[in-house]
């Protein structure tokens, strides 16, 4: 506070302190230096943490701390009457520093030892700095985003309260109309957004469970090409599937050409629009819809079905009354997750939607594009949340109180029943055109960025795509990269290096303290955590852009900024793995543990993190992977300086240079598929280890 | 925490944040051959002109670019009256055409012109065999229903070229209803004001209006493409290049603005399928490019189409006329 910058200039460590910058003018810091002496002498006289005065000079110091921060902006105060008591208000202020920062951190800390001293968290003070800190995270970079958004859409860029504008667009006809109904043109955004949404989450639902029936409940030939063809996807970046999708159906696509020719009719842009974004998204979330479902149909108890099967039901009964009706939470989960991404999804629509438009590119081109209004994309921002937020309340009304539970502590030893005979017919006949698809898409990825120009079906092989992307030559200056693509791809690589590691810490923390611990207001806690989960990436990168380009936290065009993003959108996924793993641990290791004496952060370290292993594998592969392919929300937050690989690949697909941009892409999936095995070459070797340590550790856990 | 450093040395170490509004391989080309003769490394973004006037505006405050180079000239009049971008009179200029000069005084010195180029639009040879369009009433054609492209003119300066030569050929309200009729034979409105040629190009449509060094672009590399100058003439566009006011790198800035005026420098165009007619009178114009002898010019008022009012309006107006029309 003292002797660190308390602003942002040209580099976070040059700049004056806050005392200096205190006596140079900017006379609001002034109190905030008081406190601190304060706070430090209060801190010299024994029994200070019970006390009261402690507790309020730290809340005065962080009521002090977030006020000045939004008092005064970059070029004047916000609030008026401030320039009154500080006249060097009135030329504003930048971004916080480290010092900023820091003293932000140290206030934090003094908080939980504050609370833990007062028996929050049963007085265990890792346990408490852990909530107070990941609090305060979700609070800077979750909530308050968002409530920043929601009054931007109500606020007038000159400061006023903007009802009837607001109303105005909220209301207006091009969201809602509904036209194409009526055959009388097209219907609105928010109308084609929920179209495409629900076929989208039907279609890959009925895929994803058809993939399911045939990997889980037959003896089908191909189960293990399938889970891999299934995975595929997943590491695949935006864009590049509408490419290949472009390619295939496009009007001069390989097959709209033959279909044409077979059938005699002028070939038409028939897949631009609904239909093309429809063949996309269920290509790419099926295998989601797939992995959630197996998981479903693997933990129903087998003893059921056979108790149908004995009792005399046809297959074709037994499916319908005991499997169909305990696959309902699953068929819900894959239909939501499918839902939501779908809402979320936003090259596809680029690339094939030609006129139609959806919530989330009309969002894009509200901040993006010439005509920048922030207001429309902060409404329809909202719009967008709340539709998701009523695609989950929807979810739990469906599932109701009815009991699911199949997985007892009795003997399952039954045989799971066969699917029927037609269930099995259909699901194939699902199946190999998907398969037949998938593999034609993935065959243009591959050997696409090989040929001069596969949108013109010139296929004669070169080299020349990857040249341009990833030149590079060694002068007298050392190595040099001139390939266009460079940046991009080391910023992606740094990004996701960073992000994987602090998600997965983040997300497992979580997971530990909701799943072991026991503090007031938890159930809060834990909603907070989910609720970053189903925030649509383009709300979220918009809320970033309208809370973070602007004093106290002015972050926008930073490496930091992407970091930051990647973490509180992936977290939610490790803490959901860390939990799922914690709850088949039991807890008498960490009791034992903790009798012997040892701290909260001890026993995490000792206990806990090696037994829960591959959720940390899991959480770290899924952050990874995420990073290199998210491009939703980080669309928002790139810049010159620090731009992303699927930011770059969305220029070159949107200018028409497919050949570069699949290039680009199969290079990132191979980049990506390496360092999957390089996680998994050094979590798979701990595991051995661990296994060691669990046959001599069993049964005396902990020293 | 550790992230917030990473903002740290953005001082004036060899460095330029390059915004660049022409066809990336361009875009590409030219960063590459300053960064081998200057040593300065060059990091660039390419957006469409529309796109990068906005970004600036949006920067207003910490302006994070330190050139704009290339795109039309609107944006950049625009921009400069602004006081977006920053005055600055090169040694380079005596060297320059009429055109590119006259650019630079409209603007008080804070743009200037670096290409010229006329208006057109290119047809797909295959897919257009009989009748192929030569004028711009042409397109109207029932026959092309849902099979022309042309960019936004929200976000393209192409397309808001030819909105302004359509209004300056015709009378506005006569350029408006030229425009709506057009309309239903549009199928999609792009971004990025060369979008519609390369859609053409894969026939993915079989007209697009872009400018026709773009459309002679798609031709030399070997696509079906014939390059179309209307016959009821047409406006042109100064591709111009800007100072950002308040960047970062102002001295950089300069080296590229003066190395960007010289022959051998905008001669790069042609290595990079880039046709237009460049400013420097000593620089060679490639011999594939359409001269603008040849083509029918309207005398376009870049003054008054440059100028924020008017374009503002314009845009406004096509948005209420145009760009609601259902499709």
């Amino acid at each position: 506070m003292i002797v660190l910058p308390w602003y942002r200039q040209d580099g976070l460590f040059s700049g004056a302190s806050a005392l200096f910058q205190g006596f140079g003018g900017n006379a609001w810091l002034l109190p905030g230096v008081v406190l601190a002496l304060a706070s430090a002498g209060l801190s010299l006289q024994p029994g200070w943490r019970k006390g009261t005065a402690a507790m309020v000079l730290v809340v005065a110091s962080m009521a002090l701390l977030v006020g000045q921060g939004f008092a005064v902006g970059l070029n004047g105060p916000n609030w008026p009457g401030i320039v009154a008591h500080f006249p060097a208000a009135a030329e504003g202020q930048t971004g916080l520093g480290w010092g900023g920062f820091i003293a932000g951190l140290a206030l934090l800390g003094l908080l939980s030892e504050l609370l833990a001293a007062r028996g929050f968290c049963r007085g265990e003070r890792f346990a408490s700095g852990a909530v107070v800190i990941i609090v305060a995270l979700l609070v800077l970079f979750v909530f308050f985003p968002i409530l920043k958004l929601g009054s931007a859409a109500f606020i007038s860029p000159d400061g006023g309260f903007a009802l009837v504008e607001f109303w105005g667009r909220l209301s207006a006809p091009e969201l809602w109309r509904l036209n194409c109904f009526q055959g009388t043109g097209r219907c609105g955004v928010v109308i084609n957004t929920v179209i495409l949404g629900t076929l989208a989450a039907l279609l890959s639902t009925l895929l994803g469970l058809a993939l399911a029936m045939l990997v889980a409940r037959t003896n089908f030939r191909l189960k293990r090409t399938l889970r891999a063809i299934s995975i595929l996807p997943i590491i695949t970046p935006p864009f590049v599937v509408g490419v290949a999708i472009i390619v295939l159906f496009g009007r001069t696509g390989v097959l709209t050409q033959l279909g044409a020719d077979i059938f005699d009719v002028r070939p038409t842009r028939w897949v631009y629009g609904l239909p093309g974004i429809l063949m996309a998204q269920v290509l790419a979330f099926a295998p989601v819809t797939f992995l959630v479902l197996l998981g479903t149909l693997e933990a129903i108890n087998p003893t059921l079905e056979e108790a149908s099967t004995t009792l005399g039901a046809r297959p074709m009964k037994t499916f319908r009354t005991v499997t169909w009706p305990l696959l309902r939470p699953g068929l819900a989960a894959a239909f939501l997750l499918a839902f939501i991404e779908s809402l979320a999804d936003f090259g596809n629509p680029l690339v094939l939607g030609g006129g139609y438009e959806v919530l989330s590119t009309k969002i894009f081109f509200a901040v993006v594009g010439a005509r920048y209004d922030l207001g429309n994309a902060a409404t329809l921002a909202m719009i967008l949340l709340s539709l998701t937020l009523v695609a989950f309340w929807l979810q739990m009304r469906w599932l109701g109180n009815k009991s699911y539970v199949t997985v007892t502590g009795k003997s399952d030893a039954g045989l799971a029943a066969p699917v029927p005979q037609v269930i099995k017919v259909a699901a194939i006949a699902l199946i190999v055109p998907w398969v037949a698809f998938t593999i034609g898409v993935y065959l243009i990825v591959v050997g696409g960025g090989f040929v001069t120009d596969v949108g013109r079906l010139d296929l004669s092989p070169t080299f020349s795509h990857i040249v341009t992307a990833f030149s590079f030559e060694f002068g007298e200056n050392g190595l040099r990269l001139y390939g266009s693509a460079w940046d991009s791809m080391i910023t992606t690589l740094w990004v996701s290096a960073i992000a994987a590691p602090l998600t997965t810490v983040i997300g497992i923390l979580t997971a530990w303290l909701v799943a072991r611990q026991d503090f007031a207001g938890k159930k809060a806690f834990e909603f907070g955590t989910m609720l970053s989960f189903a925030i649509p990436g383009t709300v979220v990168g918009v809320s970033y852009v309208a809370a973070f380009n602007v004093p106290p936290v002015d972050i926008t065009g930073t490496m930091a900024i992407l970091v930051i993003c990647f973490m509180f959108r992936n977290m939610p996924v490790g803490m959901r793995a860390g939990m799922a793993a914690l709850s088949q641990i039991d807890r008498s290791m960490e009791e034992a543990s903790q009798t012997m004496g040892a701290g909260g952060l001890a026993t995490l370290r000792n206990v806990v993190l090696p037994l829960i292993r591959p959720a940390i594998f899991t959480a770290l592969v899924y952050s990874f992977v995420t990073a290199m392919t998210a491009v939703s929300a980080v669309i928002f937050l790139v810049s010159a300086r620090h731009n992303m690989a699927t930011a770059y690949i969305m220029g070159r697909v949107e200018n028409g240079e497919y050949a570069l941009a699949i290039a680009y892409s199969a290079v990132l999936m191979l980049v990506m598929i390496v360092c999957v095995v390089l996680i998994q070459f050094v979590v798979g070797q701990r595991r051995l280890g661990r296994r060691k340590e669990l046959q001599g550790a069993g049964p005396a856990p902990a020293e | 925490m550790s992230g917030f450093g990473v903002t740290g040395a953005q001082a004036q170490s060899g460095e330029l944040v390059l915004y660049c509004s022409v066809a990336e391989e361009w875009c590409r080309v030219m960063s590459e051959a300053f960064e081998r003769e200057t040593g300065i490394e060059v990091l660039m973004t390419r957006k469409s002109s529309g796109e990068t006037y906005a970004q600036i505006k949006a920067e207003e405050g910490q302006p994070r670019g330190d050139v704009w180079w290339g795109g039309t000239g609107d944006p950049h009049l625009q921009a400069a009256q602004e006081g977006l971008t920053a005055e600055y009179q090169s040694p380079m200029l005596a060297e320059l055409n009429d055109w590119a000069v006259s650019q630079a005084e409209t603007s008080g010195y804070r743009t200037v012109g670096i290409y010229a180029g006329g208006l057109g639009f290119g047809y797909n040879s295959d897919l257009v065999t009989e009748n192929p369009p030569a004028c711009w009433a042409d397109l109207l054609n029932e026959a092309y229903e849902n099979d022309v492209q042309v960019a936004n003119p929200n976000s393209s300066g192409t397309a808001y070229t030819l909105l302004a030569t359509m209004v300056q050929l015709m009378g506005e309200d006569e350029a408006f209803a030229y425009l709506a009729k057009l309309h239903n034979n549009i199928s999609q409105y792009t971004q990025s004001g060369s979008a519609p040629i390369r859609a053409a190009a894969t026939g993915e449509t079989a007209i697009g209006i872009v400018f026709m060094h773009d459309a002679v672009a798609q031709a030399v590399q070997g696509a079906p493409i014939v390059t179309v100058a209307p016959c009821e003439g047409t406006g042109y566009e100064v591709g111009s290049m800007s100072i950002i006011e308040g960047g970062p790198n102002p001295d950089n800035a300069r080296v590229w603005y003066d190395w960007a005026l010289t022959p051998a420098a905008q001669e790069l165009g042609a290595s990079a399928n880039s046709f237009q007619v460049p400013s420097n009178a000593n620089s060679a114009t490639p011999d594939a490019a359409p001269k603008l002898a040849d083509i029918k010019l309207i005398d376009y008022d870049f003054a008054l189409y440059g100028s924020s009012e008017e374009r503002s309006r314009l845009l406004a107006r096509w948005d209420a006329e145009i760009g609601s029309l259902p499709q």
